[in-house]
């Protein structure tokens, strides 16, 4: 990160939306050095740098719990300096970096490793969630001790789900006892098998293989019962259809400590998305139904879904412009997911800002356990300002992160960043 | 109407219209394979390239014979020796055999949705010639012609598609094809056999295959593919026929001029006895010719779409 200058900003007349300390109102916000110190109307003081935000948002900076930075390993993807760069784009001032990497960050070394090049090159704040198993393998734990040490606060095998219920069982207990998240991707293997698709009309008329939705929420409900039996903490990954919805409801009525997060396409786009064989369109989970794609707005909107997380999953054009069955899955979101949530969820009356907020930014930080997401004075200055009718559509020119493979090229959206303050020093600036 | 597309990638995207003119137009064709002289000039100064993925003798002759009738110059490539074996990628493929500026590519292949993709990518005119388990316009184009020819319609015929449904891309284009002019569609295999959600697509849905011919005008009867590797959903191939195969017996309890079709190639005792293949009731031979004036048909229809795009064009 680059070293902090000493600054004060100075953000005039915007709509402050910090539904952590139930704000909702035009004022200013001044910031100096790292830290936010006043929040409140007609702040006369200097400051080093004004921004007239009249008729903008100004909300905390997006926290995203579900980004694969892909580095290191995969540097022709992506990497920690494009990533973030990508991230700031968007809006988003904190990242949980998911452990697909080669390494993986399943031990002391490997942690350092990639902590050594979030130092040297990240724009943004870069958390990094650690393997439940060793190389993500699923079959023997990972150093959940030895990473909590190294200062960790989540560990995940996303990307694949770890199969055998005992050692899942044990990761639970270990992470209980180190007060780590355990993070899920539900995904039964063995009833999803080679498929691509959602599973259904779809995958019937285009004559693919396809992911049923029992892989998910089948897998999601072991994950329940283990967690609560550890009496650990939960958190569900890319939810994508109703029955994960439901299931996840129950439990929390229950009583079981759960959290889970929905990405953007599952809110904004449906399998009929896929039909033309466009491999952008191809993801895991896949793009669901229409009813699905309701479910999960609801779902945003009663509360269920705690967060809304981009799953930012950068690919080559060459693992992309290939056979359909052949692509990678995966869609970049870093930049796209705030005027994707504006456009689909706030526009047609699905969350207000405040709800937004929440989703992006407040609940993330608390599921994470992390100081971000809110504004209030003292906190860290993480702020974002956002021009909230603003028009755009996604194009492959504009887009920052290495990779182009977006589920939304060509979409208009509206909303769009216009500064992302990062510990009080202007990061990005449209 | 005017045909207006370069391409042919599926019959899911045709309208009813599209469907009827093909098959006009091949109808017309059909008289060129009975001349002395079996060739006329309408695609001469144009070139072909047969681009097969997967191995095919029954649609790539038909496709070859077809383009050699109309005039055109014929390029098989088969992929076992081109520098697809090198790696390359198909729509690398496909842009250096536009470079030859060759005029249409007939494509196989194993992959759903490749010649959608290739389509994509090149200005010149692709022809789907069986991709994955997504369609084979051509192949239902012509099992509709040859109904159609019997029959003298496609409205209100109960239609049967018998075998293996959930990997048939010859069950799909026909399921599309069928429903849009106006047939019933009934499809019968096992279980396991019948992809979901295929009832939305039109297709009613038995497992009973006497059930299937009760009714029915015509049965098309699906090659088993056994050499597939999903070995696990596939029933023991005597018990398969025991179950499913037509034999003459079962034709017996359906109506007396019931239609036999079947794509090729045959596995005698699998999906039909021999008696029932080479019967009377049976088509099969015939479904072979019109194959030729349908793929005639497709190729003429879609080089002269993309000769009126490129005027267009110019006049722009």
């Amino acid at each position: 990160m680059t070293i902090l200058k000493k600054m004060k900003i100075l953000i005039k007349g915007g709509r402050v939306i910090d539904p952590a300390n139930n704000i909702d109102k035009i004022c200013d916000i001044l910031t100096r050095d790292s830290l936010i110190v006043k929040v409140t109307e007609n702040i006369k003081e200097a400051a080093d740098y004004t921004i007239e935000a009249a008729g903008r948002i100004v909300m905390p900076g997006i926290v995203d719990m579900h980004v694969h930075l892909r580095e290191p390993g995969r540097e022709d993807k992506e990497t920690i300096s494009s990533g973030t760069g990508a991230a700031l784009k968007g809006g988003v001032t904190s990242l949980l970096a998911m452990p697909n990497t080669f390494p993986v960050p399943d031990s002391v070394e490997s942690i350092r490793l990639i902590k050594s090049i979030i130092k040297k090159s990240a724009r943004a704040n870069v958390f990094i969630a650690g393997a439940i198993t060793k190389c993500r393998q699923g079959r023997e734990l990972a150093d959940i001790a030895g990473l909590k040490k190294e200062g960790l606060i989540a560990i995940s095998d996303d990307g694949s789900s770890v199969d055998s219920d005992a050692v899942m069982s044990e990761a639970f207990k270990i992470a209980k006892k180190e007060k780590m998240l355990v993070v899920c991707h539900c995904e039964d293997k063995t009833l999803s098998a080679n498929g691509v698709v959602n599973s259904g009309l779809t995958s019937t008329r285009m004559g693919l293989r396809g992911i049923s939705k029992e892989s998910e929420y089948k897998r999601i409900e072991r994950d329940i019962a283990l967690a609560e039996k550890a009496r650990a903490s939960v958190h569900i990954a890319h939810v994508s259809c109703g029955e994960s919805v439901e299931i996840i409801a129950k439990a929390r009525k229950k009583g079981v400590k759960v959290t889970c997060e929905t990405a953007p396409h599952y809110f904004a786009l449906h399998e009929e998305a896929v039909l033309g064989f466009d491999a952008n369109m191809k993801i895991n989970p896949p793009l669901r139904s229409k009813d699905d794609m309701l479910s999960i707005r609801q779902g945003l909107a009663d509360g269920t879904i705690d967060a809304i997380a981009s799953d930012h999953a950068p690919h080559t054009e060459n693992e992309k412009e290939i056979e359909f069955e052949r692509a990678e899955f995966g869609t970049i979101g870093l930049e796209t997911e705030l005027a994707v949530s504006i456009s689909h969820l706030v526009l047609p009356g699905f969350l207000d800002w405040a709800g937004l907020v929440k989703k992006l930014a407040v609940n993330p930080a608390n599921i994470l356990g992390i100081s971000k997401g809110s504004l209030g004075a003292g906190c860290d200055a993480d702020i974002i300002i956002v021009s909230p009718d603003k028009e755009w559509v996604v194009e492959k020119t504009g887009i920052v992160s290495r990779s182009k493979n977006s589920a939304f090229l060509r979409k208009n959206l509206k909303g769009s960043v216009e500064y992302t303050i990062l510990s009080g020093q202007i990061a990005y600036k449209a | 109407m005017a045909w207006t597309r370069k391409d042919l990638l599926g019959l899911e995207e045709l309208s009813k219209e599209e469907i009827e003119f093909i098959l006009a137009t091949a109808a017309s064709f059909k008289e060129v394979s009975t001349r002395e002289i079996k060739k006329v000039p309408a695609l001469r100064g144009k070139t072909v390239v047969n681009l097969f993925y997967e191995p095919s003798t029954r649609t790539r002759v038909s496709f070859e014979v077809a383009a050699k009738r109309l005039s055109a110059d014929v390029i098989n490539i088969a992929t076992e020796t081109s520098s697809v074996k090198k790696g390359e990628t198909l729509i690398d493929t496909g842009r250096n055999i536009e470079a030859l500026k060759a005029d249409i590519i007939v494509v196989r292949h194993n992959c759903s949705g490749a010649s959608a993709m290739l389509a994509r990518h090149v200005g010149i005119s692709v022809v789907n010639a069986g991709d994955g388990w997504h369609e084979h316009p051509t192949q239902a184009l012509l099992d509709i012609f040859t109904l159609k020819e019997k029959l003298g319609r496609i409205e209100g015929l109960n239609v049967s598609i018998v075998g293996d449904i959930a990997h048939s891309r010859v069950a799909r284009s026909n399921i599309w094809g069928l429903t849009k002019l106006g047939a019933k569609v009934t499809v019968c295999a096992p279980k396991t056999l019948i992809p979901p959600g295929i009832e939305q697509m039109g297709a009613n849905v038995t497992n009973d295959i006497d059930e299937a011919l009760r009714n029915a005008d015509a049965v098309n009867v699906l090659r088993m593919q056994f050499e597939r590797d999903e070995t696990a959903v596939f029933p023991e191939q005597l018990e398969y026929f025991k179950r499913f195969g037509i034999t003459e017996e079962r034709l017996q309890k359906a109506r007396k001029n019931i239609i036999v079709m079947h794509p090729g190639p045959i596995n005698r005792g699998i999906e039909m006895s021999s008696e029932v293949a080479d019967g009377v009731n049976s088509v099969i031979l015939e479904q072979v010719t019109n194959g030729i004036a349908v793929r005639m048909s497709v190729l003429f229809l879609v080089a002269q779409a993309r000769d009126n795009i490129k005027k267009n064009e110019n006049i722009n």
